[in-house]
């Protein structure tokens, strides 16, 4: 059976699944909860000065729903923990003694001043915590008063914030990124250039999830007001996956460990952060939506998977897809393909003649008694006939083998690779070799 | 508690008082909004989709799905409407099961079809309990239209006849307008009052006059309508009973089905309706189903439905056989119904099995004896008197296009008129056409 035991940064956990810094791991009643259903290790809800932070006492949380209340995307206004220092860092040394095998990472945020740093390091190192998390990522509330995303926005702050916490405690550096940003590449440059020993990402996207159409207040909505939130949960994800993939191909930051933390529902979504570089992935939304008992479920279905495929270890797993990402211009120009309609498993519903008649390429045809079938002398291969179909692999893309006639260029399939960068109406085209 | 379903004879009263309101209660439970949320989302938003093609009133059916699912059942209300005025009564009388939701992808894919019959009920029943009607008439054109009868046909008709501008007079030989919704169709299907409330509902366009208890020939002939106005719509049903030609059908107890169900639909205190310990439906249509499932509610012992040929010709489809079945009701196929035996009152029926031949049924010679305190016949209806001038066609009056008989300015629909399926959902659709042709010859 595959090992799911995990060593990141020194920080060893039986499983790569944390829970986030969040409401989940507030207190030590949640963690201990967490750990007892199986959570690998959690990241401390944030820990900030004292005077502690005020919450509003109305909503925190808005949502977005799929079909049957499906809960797809999650955006909350909540600060960092509302509780004292003192409190968090007895229960966090109670915790860690009770549970020395999970990991325990400290997420921190302080103003920016090395002082700020300098206090608050001991106090967690004290705790025997393994690591912390600089909390550069909260797009709300905290960015006002100069920290959390306001941080995490200027490269510059996370370098000089990440050189601080190096030379001021032993504990390995992890810092968290927003994706609040234009290029994710050059936070993580300037967290590696400050020493840091690794990043997580993404922290929440600045949202309104909705706007009550009665009041005409945002939701969550505050005595009238509302005001962004961050934003997660699964519809996250694919913004999340990008953004560690750019990092984990970046040759700047290539081979810089990564927690990968965006919409991780279940084992497959945390297979593919693995995939995509990441050494271990934090959970916050799925916890939320179904509680704890969810990570056995991606436990037990990463590990199916792994034997599946052979995997014998997280590490055999980790940035195996990396080398697969490029950039658009180094796509295979003459991969070719043309959709293909399983005329069994079709159910006449129309949908892909809908989207290509009217949207696409007028490439699938449609007979009286209702039978689709792909027009290859117009289809591009978009795809979105296979997207919009309800049944799976119904449509399909097969590939033209090299040799055969594409029948809407009129062109033979060449066996050769060839991108964009040769391409004869690329203006700057450099002649192939 | 007096009678039992064990006590002989034709009685009222044979369950105790409670079990009639749960025995009559709506078949379906009407769909909360977040089960009608989750039913909608499960339509594909088809494109020409199959389940508007197999609705008789082609009725913007993904549309108006899509409509529920994004929180506006009343705007779905109006695009149902728009097609079939009596989208509310269809809701819960449809066979769906061989209509929109046979034809629906999902039933393809996987057996199981987007609820369309529920969620149109769900939108329906919204818009209606708001009150709201949601046409209004264009101005008045001066002309005036007879309709004859106030079932589906007639009130489809009538309802857009009005709102193009004519001035309607709907006559019915009934006390009460609604026809078959209201006298007819298992009262489990239309609770609280339902046909009644739809036909007030559907008057709130104006100009709709509605005169009951004026049957034609009897208060009026198609000559005096034609005369008094500019165009005439029959959709007066099939008021004739079919005979059931075996000996002894003139003994107590044997009575139409029709007629039963009727005096249940109308009767203010369903324990105190007779029905017998044993009863023997002879038919296979809706009528026979409704009748059987009707009596055993009512605390019948023992109910049987004789139908002459096999489960798959029987008209009832499938679902509603299925029903029976799951109330306790007995389907004998193949067996036909001899004698009704009995010294006065009925006591039995004796049945002979039947099998095809060429096209013909025969008996088989094999017989067996049913007993039985009640029989109803639910072998079809016929068209009680035929119209002065109007040809017929197996024994319907005879119309091509949108409802034109042979005579000038004369249209017919429902169930009365040929072709068709004897839905109320095609008596709306033949009513909606008729009108509009109607509407078009008044006006050029």
């Amino acid at each position: 059976m595959a090992d799911l035991s995990t060593n990141f940064l020194g920080i060893k956990s039986p499983n790569p699944f944390w829970l986030a810094s969040a409401p989940p791991t507030d207190k030590e009643y949640n963690v201990v909860r967490a750990f007892k259903a199986g959570w690998g290790g959690v990241v401390w809800k944030t820990l900030g000065e004292d005077p502690h932070v005020v919450n509003v006492n109305g909503p925190r949380y808005g949502a977005i729903y799929g079909a049957d209340r499906r809960l797809l995307g999650l955006n909350n206004i909540e600060l960092i923990t509302d509780r004292p220092l003192e409190v968090n860092l007895r229960e966090i040394k109670a915790v860690k003694r009770a549970w020395p095998d999970r990991a325990m990472i400290v997420s921190l945020m302080v103003p920016c001043e090395e002082a700020a740093w300098k206090r608050i390091l001991p106090l967690v190192e004290d705790t025997g915590a393994d690591g912390i998390e600089l909390n550069f990522g909260c797009p709300h509330g905290m960015s006002e008063r100069g920290m959390g995303s306001a941080v995490g926005q200027v490269p510059e702050y996370i370098e000089m914030v990440a050189r601080w916490c190096k030379a001021n405690t032993r504990m390995p550096v992890i810092v968290k990124l927003t994706p609040n940003i234009t290029d994710i590449r050059y936070p993580a440059r300037a967290a590696k250039a400050g020493g840091a020993d690794a990043v997580s990402l993404i922290n929440t996207i600045s949202s309104i999830t909705s706007v009550n159409l009665d009041t005409m207040s945002p939701e969550p909505s505050i005595d009238g007001k509302g005001s962004h939130g961050g934003y997660c949960g699964p519809a996250v994800k694919p913004i999340a996956l990008n953004m560690v993939a750019e990092i984990a191909r970046d040759p700047e930051t290539a081979g810089l460990p990564i927690s990968g933390i965006g919409g991780v529902t279940t084992w497959r979504d945390a297979a593919e952060f693995l995939a995509l570089g990441c050494g271990t992935v934090q959970v916050c939304t799925a916890a939320m939506t179904y509680g704890f008992k969810v990570v056995e479920e991606m436990k037990s279905g990463l590990s199916q998977w792994m034997d599946e495929k052979g995997h014998r270890s997280i590490d055999e797993v980790v940035g195996r897809a990396v080398p697969n990402v490029t950039d658009w211009q180094y796509l295979n120009l003459n991969y070719v393909t043309k959709a293909r309609i399983d005329q069994d498993a079709c159910i006449k519903c129309g949908r892909c003649y809908a989207a290509c008649e009217d949207t696409s390429h007028q490439a699938i045809s449609m007979s009286e008694d209702r039978v689709f079938e792909v027009i290859d002398e117009e289809c591009v291969a978009c795809n979105l006939c296979v997207n919009v179909c309800p049944v799976e692999n119904c449509i399909t893309m097969e590939v033209l083998e090299p040799g055969t006639i594409d029948t809407r260029t009129g062109k033979v399939v060449e066996p050769d690779y060839a991108n964009w960068t040769t391409h004869p109406n690329n203006p700057g085209a450099c002649a192939a070799e | 508690m007096t009678n039992s379903p064990f006590t002989p004879g034709i009685v009222p009263g044979r369950l105790h008082p409670e079990a009639y309101e749960a025995n009559f209660a709506d078949l379906h439970e009407p769909l909360d909004s977040h089960e009608a949320l989750v039913a909608a989302d499960r339509c594909y938003f088809c494109h020409d989709a199959p389940c508007i093609t197999a609705c008789p009133t082609e009725i913007e059916i993904p549309l108006f799905i899509r409509q529920i699912a994004t929180g506006t059942p009343e705007a779905a209300a109006r695009t149902i409407f728009q097609q079939n005025i009596l989208g509310g009564m269809c809701a819960r009388v449809c066979p769906t099961e061989t209509l929109c939701e046979e034809a629906c992808v999902r039933e393809i894919a996987e057996g199981k079809p987007v609820l369309i019959g529920q969620l149109q009920r769900y939108a329906t029943d919204t818009l209606m309990a708001a009150g709201v009607h949601p046409f209004t008439r264009a101005a008045p054109t001066g002309k005036s239209v007879a309709v004859v009868g106030a079932g589906p046909a007639g009130l489809a008709c009538a309802h857009r006849l009005a709102m193009h501008g004519h001035e309607v007079t709907i006559y019915d030989a009934r006390p009460k307008g609604g026809g078959l919704n209201e006298y007819g169709i298992a009262a489990y299907k239309t609770v609280e009052n339902f046909a009644e409330a739809e036909l007030d509902w559907l008057m709130k366009i104006g100009g709709i006059t509605l005169e009951t208890g004026k049957a034609l020939g009897v208060d009026m002939t198609l000559d005096s309508l034609k005369a008094e106005f500019d165009a005439v719509f029959l959709g007066m049903g099939l008021a004739g009973v079919n005979a059931l030609r075996a000996d002894g059908e003139d003994k107590a107890g044997v009575m139409d089905a029709v007629g039963f169900i009727s005096d249940l639909r109308q009767a203010g205190d369903l324990s105190a309706l007779p029905v017998g310990r044993n009863v023997v439906v002879i038919g296979g249509g809706m009528t026979a189903i409704d009748a059987a499932v009707q009596s055993k509610l009512l605390g019948a012992e023992t109910v049987t439905i004789l139908y002459r040929r096999g489960r798959d010709a029987m008209p009832a489809s499938r679902y509603e056989q299925d029903l029976a079945a799951s109330k306790g009701v007995r389907i004998v196929f193949n067996a036909m119904p001899v004698a009704v035996l009995g010294n006065g009152a009925v006591t039995g029926v004796r049945a002979e099995y039947t099998r095809a031949e060429g096209k013909s049924l025969i008996g088989t010679g094999e017989t067996f004896d049913l007993p039985a305190d009640q029989v109803l016949k639910a072998i079809g209806q016929t068209l009680d008197g035929t119209p002065d001038g109007l040809s017929l066609s197996d024994g319907k009056i005879a119309v091509t296009g949108a409802g034109r008989t042979g005579v000038a300015g004369v249209w017919a629909g429902g169930d009365c008129a040929s072709g068709g399926e004897d839905l109320t959902v095609t008596a709306v659709a033949e009513g909606r056409d008729a009108a509009e042709d109607i509407h078009k010859a008044l006006v050029g």
